[in-house]
């Protein structure tokens, strides 16, 4: 049996009249005179680690980690404990050496596949009384805030500073939320088509001069990991990893992702076990 | 909201009776169901885009690699989809298409949605010599005319290549600018003369 046409019009249709915009004179950027040179970029890019490179003796996201390490072993939240005291990231209770690179993992006390962020708001809300509704609020940083969620994150991340990412993808819940996380990063819908694999899917694709990895390789995966949470230099602001999966959807127009929700556990899972046996270099820069 | 969703169903539906062994994986329908349950409108950016149209569905089931009878009938559904101009022109301004070419703004949660979108060109193509930041998820369009100008009906072809890609390459990556109503006639002739005029830099 065929499709038929009137059906394929009547969803064209709809689908025009739900994205349709109003057309306006667009802004002109200036364009460089130079003739196009692929090796351009990159000469942009070696710039940019040559400068990364020089930064890392003082590393903005140290202060970060810094601040987070107080909070974790402060006694805070309407219920007055530590986290240091009650939170279990996989390791133990207070252990957080090593937990950053074997995460996300499943928590059978909160029955769900959890990365590093989701599990400290989990700590915050059962463990110190915080309510999940003031975290989700304000979860990311801007110019003028950081929120306490960031430093403590920055702190768990930098104490797993060069060890390799080993995500338990044997185990059977966390396979699962691989699975579901492949399937989230190849759905394309949206006004423009895509899914993450549009971008992410295919070596050595850019867009403008940005390099796009490939997750689903070890170690294009691992390119999307590396640096995160990340001080971005643009705006001087810390930011994690949850972040960076919301403006991966921002700029595939979709909706926006619910924060520490199942959705971006899950594509984490399926990034960061892809990158399972890398090294991971701790908090990082950003552009 | 519920009716274009429904109908954009039902279009599903209609594209994947034809589909065989078309049953969803597991994963996938949870990934499905995940997704309904953990996004959120904001902005321009409302929960009807998770929704997938019929050749998202069939693209989306197959890996971007449907049957070849399927990519038939789904790119010539997108093509009968083209609405070309009234006056029969087809070329319109390449320096005004050089300046949409440039913005890659619209259709983001942080766009406002009363300003201008943009034609996205340079985010995926290299298009003038002039412009040395150029995407490369798409093929080069530099001397666009000396390689492909000979080809009959040109700019037929690249008018409707710019309203629907997916009249031509029914899983392509490219959005479907005219399809959706993010670029408009007057607007696809200046992209259209940017590729295509002798005086645009493209085929200097």
């Amino acid at each position: 049996m065929k499709p038929s046409l009137v059906g394929a019009l009547c969803a064209v249709a709809v689908m025009g009249a739900a994205f349709a915009q109003t057309p306006r004179k667009t802004v002109a950027k200036p364009a460089p005179q130079s003739p196009p040179v692929a090796e351009a970029k990159d000469a942009a890019t070696l710039e940019f680690e040559k400068f990364r490179a020089e930064m890392e003796d003082s590393n903005p996201a140290e202060l970060f980690e810094m601040k987070g390490a107080e909070q974790w072993k402060t006694k805070r939240g309407p219920k007055n404990v530590a986290l240091a005291e009650s939170c279990d990231l996989g390791q133990g209770v207070g252990k957080v050496e090593g937990a950053y690179v074997r995460m996300p993992r499943y928590f059978a006390d909160a029955d769900a596949v959890m990365d590093a962020e989701r599990r400290i708001v989990w700590c915050m809300v059962e463990k110190q009384g915080f309510k999940f509704d003031d975290i989700a609020k304000r979860p990311f940083a801007n110019e003028t805030f950081t929120p306490d969620i960031t430093n403590l994150v920055t702190y768990v991340a930098g104490k797993s500073r060069n060890m390799k990412i080993d995500v338990p993808l044997k185990e059977p819940k966390v396979r699962e939320a691989y699975e579901i996380g492949k399937e989230i990063a190849a759905y394309r819908a949206g006004p423009y088509d895509f899914s993450c694999n549009t971008c992410h899917g295919t070596d050595g694709k850019r867009i403008r001069m940005q390099n796009l990895p490939n997750l689903s390789t070890a170690k294009g995966a691992m390119s999307g990991v590396q640096g995160w949470p990340g001080y971005r230099m643009t705006g001087g602001v810390m930011l994690t990893h949850q972040w960076r999966m919301g403006d991966c959807f921002r700029q595939q127009r979709f909706p926006q992702p619910k924060y520490a929700s199942d959705a971006i556990a899950y594509l984490l899972t399926y990034m960061i076990g892809n990158a399972n046996g890398q090294v991971y270099k701790g908090p990082g820069i950003k552009r | 909201m519920t009716k274009k969703i429904f109908l954009a169903a039902a279009m599903a539906a209609s594209y994947l009776i034809a589909l065989p062994a078309a049953a969803d994986g597991d994963y996938r329908a949870k990934a499905i169901a995940v997704l309904k349950k953990d996004f959120q409108p904001r902005g321009q950016a409302s929960l009807d885009r998770l929704a997938e149209d019929g050749l998202q569905a069939v693209c989306n089931r197959t890996g971007n690699k449907p049957p070849e009878y399927m990519v038939k009938q789904l790119e010539a559904d997108q093509l009968a989809d083209v609405k070309y101009p009234a006056d029969g022109k087809l070329m319109g301004d390449w320096k005004s298409g050089e300046k949409l070419a440039q913005s890659g703004r619209g259709f983001t949660w942080s766009d406002d949605p009363g300003l201008p979108v943009g034609g996205n060109c340079y985010n995926c193509h290299q298009i003038s010599p002039k412009e040395t930041s150029f995407g490369t998820i798409g093929p080069t369009l530099y001397q666009f005319l000396k390689l492909r100008g000979t080809q009959p009906d040109i700019q037929k072809y690249v008018y409707s290549k710019i309203y629907n890609s997916k009249a031509y390459n029914a899983c392509s990556d490219m959005p479907r600018f005219g399809h959706i109503g993010a670029l408009k006639e007057q607007q696809i002739k200046d992209l259209v003369a940017l590729l295509l005029d002798p005086e645009s830099p493209v085929n200097k």
